[in-house]
C-alpha cells in the first residue's frame, strides 16, 4: 500500500478576535490508496471542515496537504480546481445534483468539463455506472423525479466518473433511509474492489462506519484511530 | 464554450415562464429603439425633403462679372446686377453629360434664369423667370408633383406660373400672357399649367418657361446661367462639389452651404433620437443585469456543485454570460420581428401620408437594433456572471 494522502499539522481557524474558533488543530493524517475509512465525530467536531479542504475546496490557515505527491496548499487556484477534477469526487448530504438535468448528464458532467464536450466514450461509462447503481432505467430522467436515495446514488455514480483516486463523501447517508444507506454503503464496497478508488465517509452512524475497513475519529481538531 | 451553451440553454428553458418574461421585457425595449429609429429616421426624411428635398444639392452658379471694376465696390448695385443680369457660364454646357454619367449623381438641370414681368391686361407682376430644360422640369423640384392644373411639361411658348401669382393676376389655365424680362425682351406665352407649392413663396415669385424661351429672352443664344445637381445621397453634396469643380473648371457649391440650419436641426433631431434610444438600451441591460442576478443567486447552490465538480471560474462566468447573450439575441429577434410588423402598415421610403406618423420602416436599423441588445446584454451579464463564479463553494453547498 502506498500513501494517496498525507496531512502534516493541519490547522484551520475561522474567523478572528472574538469570533475565533479553531476547528482543526495540529492534524495529521494518511490515506493509503485503495482504503475505505469512516470519519466519525460529533457534530460540529469538523468532518466537513477536514473533507473540504482534502478535496481542494477549502485553504487550511496553516499544515502540509499533500496528495499524489502534489503539494495542495501551494497550488494555484486553476490548478487545484483541474486536480481536483481529475483526481478527487464529491458526495456531499444536500444539494447533490443539478436540478435541470438527467441523472445521466449529472454523471457525465465532470468528464465533460475536462473536455469540454460530453463525449461518447463519457456517456457510455455515465451509463454504465448508472447501471451499476441499479439505476438503469432512470438513465434520462430529470433529477428532480428521483427519491433520496436513487439521487445519493447518482451522486455516488458522478463522483466515480473520472476515475479519481479519492472520493470524499460527506454525510452520503445522513438523509437516507437504513435500507437505502445500506445500498449505498455496499456500492461504495464494490466500487472499491472493482476500481481500488480511496474512500473517506463522514458519518455519525456508527453502523455505517463499521461497514468501512478503518475507522477515523475527530477529537479536538485532532484525528484519531 | 459549446458544453457552456448547452447548460445556459438549459438553466434558461429550466424556467420557461421567467426567461419568456424576460426576452418580452427585452423585446419590448428592441421595439421601442426600432420604432424610434423608423420615425427619427422618417421625420428627418420628411423634413429633408419639405424643405431640401426641393433644393438642388449641387449647384455651379455664373460668376458674377467683377464687381470691383464696373461698379466701383458696390454691394448692393452687384447684387442687383447679378439678380438681373445674369452672368453667362459659356461652357457649362459641355459638361452636362460628364456630370450626369458621374457615380453618385441623379439628375442635372441646366437651367437660364433672370427677372422679368408678367403682363395680364393692365396688371403687371414681377417674376423670377427660370428657364428648365424641357423633360426635366421636375429634376431638382418635383414641379409634376406640385402642379394643381395643367401640366409641367414645358414646350415653346408655355409657361408655368404659381397659384398665388394665378390668383394676382386673375389668369386661368390656357390664358395667354407676356413675359418681358430686364434685357428689353418680351414674348407672348401661354400658361399651360399652374402649381402650388404651399409655403407661399415660390408661388409668387417664380414663373418657369423652357430653356428654348428663356434664351430668347435673355438673349443667351449659348451657355446657361445655372446648373443644378441632384444627387442619389445629398450628404455626398460636400464631397461631390469639389470633385464636379476639378472636373469642369467651373465652381460648384454644396447645399450645406447655405443650408446649414437645415443640418443643425436634423443633428439635433438626430441628438434627440440616440438619448431615446439610449434609453431603450439602458433598460434592456438594467433588466437582463437585474434577471441573471436573481438567477445566480438562485443557482448558488448548483454553482458550488460545479465548482466542486471542478468546473473553472471561466466556465461559470461563461454559462451566465451565455444566457445573457441569449436572453438578448431572442429578444432582439423577436424585438425586430414585433417593431418590423408593427411599421408594416406605414407607407416605405418617405411616401408619407398627411396626418399620419412619418415612420420610414426601411430606417428601423433592424440590425443596429439585434446587435446593440446582443452586445448590452453581454455586458450586463458579465458582472453577475463574475459574482456568481467568485461563490465560495463550500458555503454555496453548505446552504
Ligand atoms: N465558514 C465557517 N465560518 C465559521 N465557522 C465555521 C465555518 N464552517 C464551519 N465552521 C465551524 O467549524 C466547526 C466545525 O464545523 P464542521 O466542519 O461543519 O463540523 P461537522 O461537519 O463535523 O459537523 C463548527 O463549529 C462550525 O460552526
Ligand atoms: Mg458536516
Amino acid at each position: 500500500m502506498s500513501a494517496l494522502v498525507v496531512v502534516q499539522d493541519l490547522v484551520k481557524t475561522f474567523g478572528a478576535g472574538l469570533t475565533e474558533t479553531p476547528v482543526l488543530r495540529g492534524l495529521n493524517l494518511t490515506l493509503q490508496t485503495g482504503e475505505v475509512s469512516a470519519l466519525l465525530g460529533p457534530s460540529g467536531s469538523g468532518k466537513s471542515t477536514l473533507l473540504t479542504i482534502l478535496g481542494t475546496l477549502m485553504q487550511p490557515t496553516s499544515g502540509a496537504h499533500q496528495m499524489l505527491g502534489c503539494d495542495l496548499v501551494r497550488a494555484s487556484d486553476s490548478a487545484r480546481t483541474a486536480f481536483r477534477n481529475q483526481h478527487i469526487g464529491f458526495v456531499f448530504q444536500f444539494h447533490n445534483l443539478l436540478p435541470d438535468f438527467t441523472a445521466l448528464e449529472n454523471v457525465i458532467f465532470p468528464a465533460a468539463i475536462r473536455a469540454g464536450r460530453e463525449t461518447a466514450v463519457a456517456q457510455a461509462r455515465g451509463k454504465d455506472l448508472l447501471a451499476r447503481m441499479g439505476l438503469q432505467d432512470r438513465i434520462h430522467f430529470p433529477t428532480a423525479h428521483l427519491s433520496g436515495g436513487q439521487k445519493q446514488r447518482v451522486a455516488v455514480a458522478r463522483a466515480l466518473m473520472n476515475r479519481p483516486e479519492l472520493v470524499l463523501a460527506d454525510e452520503p447517508t445522513g438523509n437516507l433511509d437504513r435500507a437505502s444507506a445500506g445500498q449505498v454503503m455496499e456500492l461504495i464496497a464494490q466500487i472499491n474492489q472493482d476500481e481500488g478508488t480511496t474512500f473517506l465517509i463522514s458519518t455519525h452512524d456508527e453502523k455505517i462506519a463499521a461497514l468501512c475497513a478503518r475507522q477515523l475519529v475527530v477529537v479536538d481538531g485532532q484525528v484519531q484511530g | 464554450m459549446l458544453y457552456a451553451l448547452k447548460i445556459a440553454g438549459r438553466y434558461l428553458t429550466a424556467s420557461k415562464a421567467q426567461t419568456g418574461l424576460l426576452v418580452l421585457g427585452v423585446a419590448v425595449g428592441v421595439f421601442i429603439f426600432i420604432f424610434m429609429s423608423a420615425l427619427i429616421g422618417g421625420l428627418a426624411e420628411l423634413i429633408l425633403s419639405r424643405t431640401v428635398g426641393d433644393i438642388a444639392h449641387v449647384s455651379i452658379q455664373a460668376e458674377p462679372e467683377d464687381p470691383a471694376l464696373l461698379l466701383a465696390g458696390s454691394p448692393l448695385l452687384v447684387q442687383q446686377k447679378s439678380s438681373t443680369t445674369a452672368a453667362n457660364l459659356p461652357t457649362a454646357a459641355n459638361f452636362i453629360a460628364l456630370i450626369e454619367s458621374l457615380p453618385g449623381v441623379r439628375a442635372v438641370s441646366p437651367q437660364i434664369s433672370g427677372a422679368g414681368f408678367v403682363t395680364h391686361g393692365a396688371q403687371v407682376a414681377q417674376v423670377s423667370i427660370n428657364g428648365l430644360m424641357a423633360g426635366r422640369e421636375s429634376a431638382i423640384a418635383n414641379l409634376d408633383g406640385y402642379v394643381v392644373e395643367g401640366t409641367a411639361r414645358l414646350g415653346a411658348g408655355s409657361i408655368l406660373i404659381g397659384k398665388r401669382l394665378a390668383e394676382d393676376l386673375n389668369l386661368l389655365l390656357g390664358q395667354s400672357v407676356r413675359l418681358s424680362s430686364t434685357k428689353g425682351i418680351e414674348t407672348a406665352l401661354t400658361v399651360t399649367g399652374i402649381y402650388q407649392m404651399g409655403a407661399g413663396g415660390p408661388d409668387r415669385r417664380t414663373a418657369y418657361v423652357s430653356l428654348g424661351t428663356a434664351r430668347t429672352l435673355f438673349a443667351m443664344p449659348q451657355g446657361l446661367t445655372r446648373v443644378e445637381i441632384k444627387l442619389t445621397d445629398l450628404y455626398a453634396a460636400d464631397a461631390m462639389a469639389p470633385q464636379i469643380t476639378a472636373l469642369t473648371g467651373l465652381t460648384a457649391k454644396s447645399w450645406t452651404v447655405d443650408g446649414a440650419q437645415f443640418l443643425e436641426a436634423l443633428s439635433a433631431q438626430a441628438k434627440t433620437g440616440v438619448f431615446l434610444k439610449s434609453f431603450a438600451l439602458i433598460t434592456i441591460v438594467i433588466g437582463v443585469a437585474s434577471a441573471l442576478l436573481l438567477s445566480t443567486y438562485r443557482r448558488r447552490p448548483e454553482i458550488g456543485i460545479m465548482r466542486a465538480m471542478g468546473a473553472s471560474e471561466r466556465f461559470v462566468v461563461l454559462v451566465f454570460v451565455l444566457q445573457g447573450a441569449l436572453i438578448g439575441l431572442m429578444g432582439g429577434l423577436l424585438g425586430a420581428a414585433l417593431g418590423y410588423a408593427a411599421l408594416l402598415p406605414f407607407p416605405a421610403g418617405g411616401q408619407f401620408r398627411t396626418g399620419s406618423l412619418p415612420i420610414d420602416i426601411k430606417q428601423g436599423s433592424y440590425g443596429l437594433a439585434i446587435g446593440l441588445t446582443l452586445l448590452g446584454a453581454i455586458l450586463a451579464s458579465i458582472w453577475p456572471a463574475r459574482s456568481a463564479a467568485k461563490v465560495d463553494p463550500v458555503t454555496a453547498i453548505g446552504q
